[in-house]
């Protein structure tokens, strides 16, 4: 199937990191300073078949992955943000040693922001396309409110986790598969989810799945608070570029440029793009990858 | 002693029956790079029910899985396979394994009958505000205790309202009069933060067990 703008990664490789088999896509000659895109949860890599093209095209050497678990990255017993950060390592150290160019979107961008406080060498410049985490309205929550709500997150966890085993994505049509993803993605046309189903799903005797862990499930409980993601912003040293989404989405933070201009790196930028939701990238993929490249001019 | 398998999603959990017995169920939950012991250890001989130990994932005798990801929820859905094997359970955890317990009490709170929280391995946790991580890749195959548990879950965070959170679902949700006890002579801040809890008792192991065997 075809889309308009989409196009296939010129390259795919495999790289193990500590035991688990990543999916690595690439676009661009291999010749060219790298960028490093990041997705978000319940993404995979190749829902940038569009945005990382439009980058390919000006010069560079654009590399993503599935993140464990997602697309055609291995499933594993365990997952964790930590796991995350140490497949993304493996991916960047498989690639180059030298400060690249990342660009995270959504849970990939919060992932981006503690591996740029971990470990800055790896990164020349950093933008940030809606993966900053703020201050979520729980805190302003009754204590016996948030201790209902934690049981109530707590038993449907546990619950997964007794059936998990012997879960199964849910087989469909190419149709009904797109649909079940826009719920998530209401924003988004037919055909990119109707594409994302070809490119993101696979096709059995009995119909479409998701690629994706069934294990996996949104929504959870923890100790991490989204406002350590923002905490670790003004320590950054590198160019730092953040882009912010004026319309809410399931699968977004919430986060205002109020929010989040009280944190900003020495010189970093926020841009604020009116009437697009929290797929930044995939809505108006000419003008965010024109603002990024303009914002790679200057800092080279 | 004799061990039955457990499944939780992908990993096979070893739960070991260190003493047989038809009364009420101790569960044993270890401290963080340890393993059940091999048999009943001497403070439970007047525990009148089987005396049972879990290995966690990662550890003892249970599945070590590929390329980490630990987490203290991880280990509470291990805990929870256990529980809801035996039915109802007095828990004892030791280090990581109490803060385990302590979210086990809280998450399941009709099923368990008192949790004695003891000093142990990977009782404090990390740092509950943000750090600059280290990060390392370990070459596989490992063994048991898994190098990454030990690694994610000596620095997991553990604020003190989060367990909090745990301590007043016990309290709330338990039919039981005073369901934790406090027994380490550590108390890191997410702990000192429960034993402040109205109800929450600080006594000893064995001074727990026998309240907790009357109950």
């Amino acid at each position: 199937m075809e889309y308009p703008g989409a196009q296939a990664p010129d390259r795919e490789r495999d790289v193990v990191v500590g035991g688990v088999r990543i999916a690595v896509h690439e676009w661009g000659s291999e010749q060219d300073d790298p960028i490093f895109l990041v997705h978000g949860g319940f993404d995979f890599g190749r829902t940038y078949d569009v945005f990382a093209p439009l980058l390919a095209a000006a010069g560079w050497r654009v590399i993503t992955w599935d993140h464990r678990g997602h697309g055609d990255s291995a499933q594993c017993a365990l997952y964790s943000l930590d796991a995350d950060l140490r497949d993304m390592i493996g991916v960047m150290a498989s690639t180059t040693s030298r400060p690249a160019v990342v660009i995270g979107h959504s849970k990939g961008g919060a992932m981006s922001v503690q591996l740029a406080d971990a470990q800055p060498f790896r990164f020349s410049h950093f933008v940030n396309i809606d993966g900053l985490p703020s201050r979520r309205p729980m805190t302003d929550l009754a204590a016996h409110e948030r201790t209902r709500m934690l049981s109530s997150d707590i038993t449907g966890w546990l619950h997964h986790r007794r059936i998990s085993a012997a879960l199964e994505r849910k087989p469909g049509t190419l149709d009904g598969l797109a649909r079940r993803r826009g719920k998530q993605n209401p924003r988004l046309s037919v055909e990119w989810l109707r594409y994302l189903v070809t490119v993101g799903a696979r096709h059995d005797d009995d119909g479409w799945r998701w690629k994706i862990d069934p294990s996996m499930r949104h929504g959870g409980f923890g100790p991490w608070r989204p406002e350590w993601t923002a905490s670790r912003l003004p320590g950054l040293g590198m160019p730092f570029l953040g882009i912010l989404a004026s319309e809410q989405e399931p699968m977004g933070w919430g986060t205002t440029a109020d929010d989040i201009r009280p944190y900003l790196p020495a010189g970093g930028r926020l841009e604020l793009f009116q009437d697009t939701g929290h797929f930044v990238h995939i809505e108006r993929p000419n003008e965010t990858a024109a603002m990024i490249l303009d914002f790679l001019d200057r800092g080279r | 002693m004799s061990t039955v398998t457990l499944v939780h999603n992908r990993i096979h959990l070893a739960l070991h029956c260190l003493r047989d017995g038809s009364e009420r169920p101790l569960l044993l939950l270890h401290g963080l790079g340890e393993q059940s012991p091999s048999a009943a250890p001497d403070w439970t001989a007047q525990w009148p029910g089987p005396v049972y130990a879990l290995d966690f994932t990662g550890h003892g005798h249970s599945t070590v899985p590929i390329g980490g990801g630990y987490s203290a929820e991880l280990l509470l859905g291990d805990a929870d396979a256990a529980l809801s094997h035996l039915g109802e359970a007095t828990v004892v955890g030791r280090g990581l394994g109490a803060y385990i317990a302590l979210m086990l009490a809280g998450a399941q709170p009709a099923s368990v009958h008192g949790t004695v929280l003891c000093d142990g391995p990977g009782l404090s946790g990390g740092a509950i505000v943000p750090t600059s991580t280290s990060f390392v890749n370990i070459a596989s195959p490992y063994s048991a205790p898994d190098p990454y548990a030990l690694v994610d879950l000596s620095r997991d965070p553990r604020p003190p309202d989060y367990s909090v959170l745990f301590t007043r679902l016990a309290l709330d949700h338990s039919p039981m009069a005073e369901p934790i006890s406090v027994a380490t002579i550590v108390r890191p801040a997410w702990l000192a933060a429960v034993a402040n809890e109205v109800g929450v008792v600080e006594r000893s192991l064995a001074a727990s067990l026998v309240a907790y065997a009357r109950d």
